[in-house]
């Protein structure tokens, strides 16, 4: 069925192109650099990505100049539905947090699973930890984190070990790097970044650091601007055995970035 | 991530032509209208060129947020859909170099007016008509008018980032490039693109004085 879906759709979709806003990480890993163009071969429909935080990729979607959305913060997505913005909300990948820090470790969390402790330990050293501060995807999920550990944004944001960055996942990696400071990271982003200095992972494999990763078509009542007929052809095909395969497949440094779960949400 | 030598011609060419497409309409708006503040006596003139020269610092960041809000889907100009394209880019940096060059092209214009105006006047133009004269007395320093407004052009990154959105072979440049890479902790790379951008800037400045050298020596004798 899907194939008569893509048959239909190229014919009359070859030649166009979507904007599709997506998050800094799946453009940054390369994975959207890996995938789209097997899709553009398939469809001959032209790809525009605009990475930004997921924050500003929904408003970017709520202003009408995105056609498709690929983000990950489920509050802020499950806001975006309930606005009435969405029309359908998939999920097309996983992958996982983690905090990196300097391999000196002054607050001696290296090597742990348990997020909650480490953050606590964090705090209560002093140590530097830098914050994205830009409302994306991951800034969202380390203040979650942060609450469960104690600490709200407000308080945070009155510490001076606590450094809000307003940036990307790159820039506050680099921050990190030159601070000698904790932050935490989407596992993506962390095997594309070159600039590592003396920061390792400290703590990884607890189940509250799952990243998922979701497409979010854009509801035609309240967006009949877009070119949403097209961005469902780009949807359908994220989370079709095809698209799946393609995520799946896509490696940095023989490991395996993002694991695709259309089938199975996590 | 490495970038391929594809990308990296797709990347050059489009910083070139943008910044060469937004500099030429800049000086089509700039030039006439710079000696025009210059010569042409008319209400709030005064203002206008403290304002042009106020703009002279204008924050690109400003006026791409400015240009966004614009040409938003949801904005006014929104219909024209030219949000995410190489032509919001044109228009953007434009703005920027606007101001600029007309600045620059007023000042020599003032002075070119004082010396040459009375005698203009005398062989019967008015001066709305002696504006392409000015223009051609003061043709040397047009140049470093349009070569301080493609440097603005080419160098700026805060204005394009936001109205062309850094799409991969549509809308990313070479500025947008290294702020990607350099995100991306590819110091050395972005370091590279860097000097290939001051040396794109250079050869382009060197090649418009000697062409302007040759033009010069041509017509030395014609003023």
């Amino acid at each position: 069925m899907i194939a008569v879906i893509f048959a239909i759709g190229s014919s009359s979709a070859a030649g166009q192109s979507i904007v599709l806003a997506s998050t800094t990480s799946v453009e940054s890993s390369g994975l959207l650099a890996s995938i789209l163009p097997q899709f553009t071969a398939k469809t001959g429909i032209a790809v525009n990505v605009v990475a930004q935080g997921t924050g500003k990729a929904l408003d970017t979607a709520r202003r009408d100049d995105a056609d498709l959305l690929l983000v990950h913060d489920p509050e802020a997505e499950r806001q975006f539905m309930d606005e009435g913005h969405g029309a359908t909300r998939r999920q097309i990948a996983w992958n996982d947090f983690i905090i990196v820090g300097p391999s000196a470790d002054p607050a001696r969390v290296r090597g742990g699973s348990d997020t909650i402790a480490a953050l606590k330990a964090i705090a209560s050293a002093q140590a530097p930890f830098v914050s994205r501060g830009d409302r994306s995807g991951t800034n969202a999920a380390e203040l979650r984190l942060w609450n469960i550990a104690g600490q709200t944004a407000d308080i945070l944001n009155k510490e001076r070990w606590y450094r809000d960055i307003g940036g990307g996942m790159g820039q506050a990696l680099n921050a990190a790097s030159a601070m000698d400071a904790y932050t935490l990271s989407d596992r993506g982003s962390w095997l594309s970044f070159n600039n590592k200095g003396l920061l390792i992972i400290v703590v990884e494999g607890d189940p509250r650091l799952i990243n998922r990763y979701d497409v979010i078509e854009l509801n035609p009542q309240k967006h009949a601007g877009t070119k949403l007929a097209v961005a469902k052809i780009l949807a359908d095909w994220l989370v079709s055995s095809e698209g799946q395969q393609a995520i799946g497949a896509y490696q940095m440094n023989g490991e395996k970035l993002f694991n695709p779960s259309a089938a199975l949400p996590k | 991530m490495a970038i391929e030598l594809r990308d990296f011609f797709e990347i050059v060419g489009l910083s070139i032509g943008v910044s060469l497409a937004a500099t030429a309409f800049a000086a089509a708006v700039s030039l006439p209208f710079g000696t025009a503040l210059a010569i042409v006596p008319f209400r709030g003139r005064r203002m206008i060129v403290v304002l042009v020269n106020a703009f002279f610092g204008l924050p690109p960041v400003v006026v791409g947020l400015v240009l966004y809000v614009a040409l938003s889907r949801s904005g006014p100009l929104g219909f024209f859909e030219l949000l995410f394209t190489p032509t919001a880019m044109v228009i953007a940096q434009a703005t920027l170099a606007i101001p600029i060059m007309t600045a620059l092209v007023h000042r020599a214009s003032e002075r070119a007016w004082e010396r040459y105006g009375d005698e203009l006047v005398c062989d019967g133009a008015s001066p709305t008509q002696a504006i392409p004269q000015i223009l051609r007395i003061i043709r040397a320093e047009l140049l470093t008018a349009v070569l301080a407004g493609f440097g603005r052009t080419i160098s700026e990154v805060g204005a394009v980032i936001l109205v062309g959105g850094n799409i991969r072979g549509l809308t990313r440049t070479m500025t947008t490039t290294i702020a990607l890479q350099t995100s991306q902790g590819d110091l050395s790379l972005a370091l590279a693109l860097g000097a290939v951008l001051v040396g794109i800037s250079i050869s382009i400045s060197a090649t418009v004085f000697a062409l302007a050298g040759r033009a010069k020596i041509a017509g030395s004798d014609e003023v």
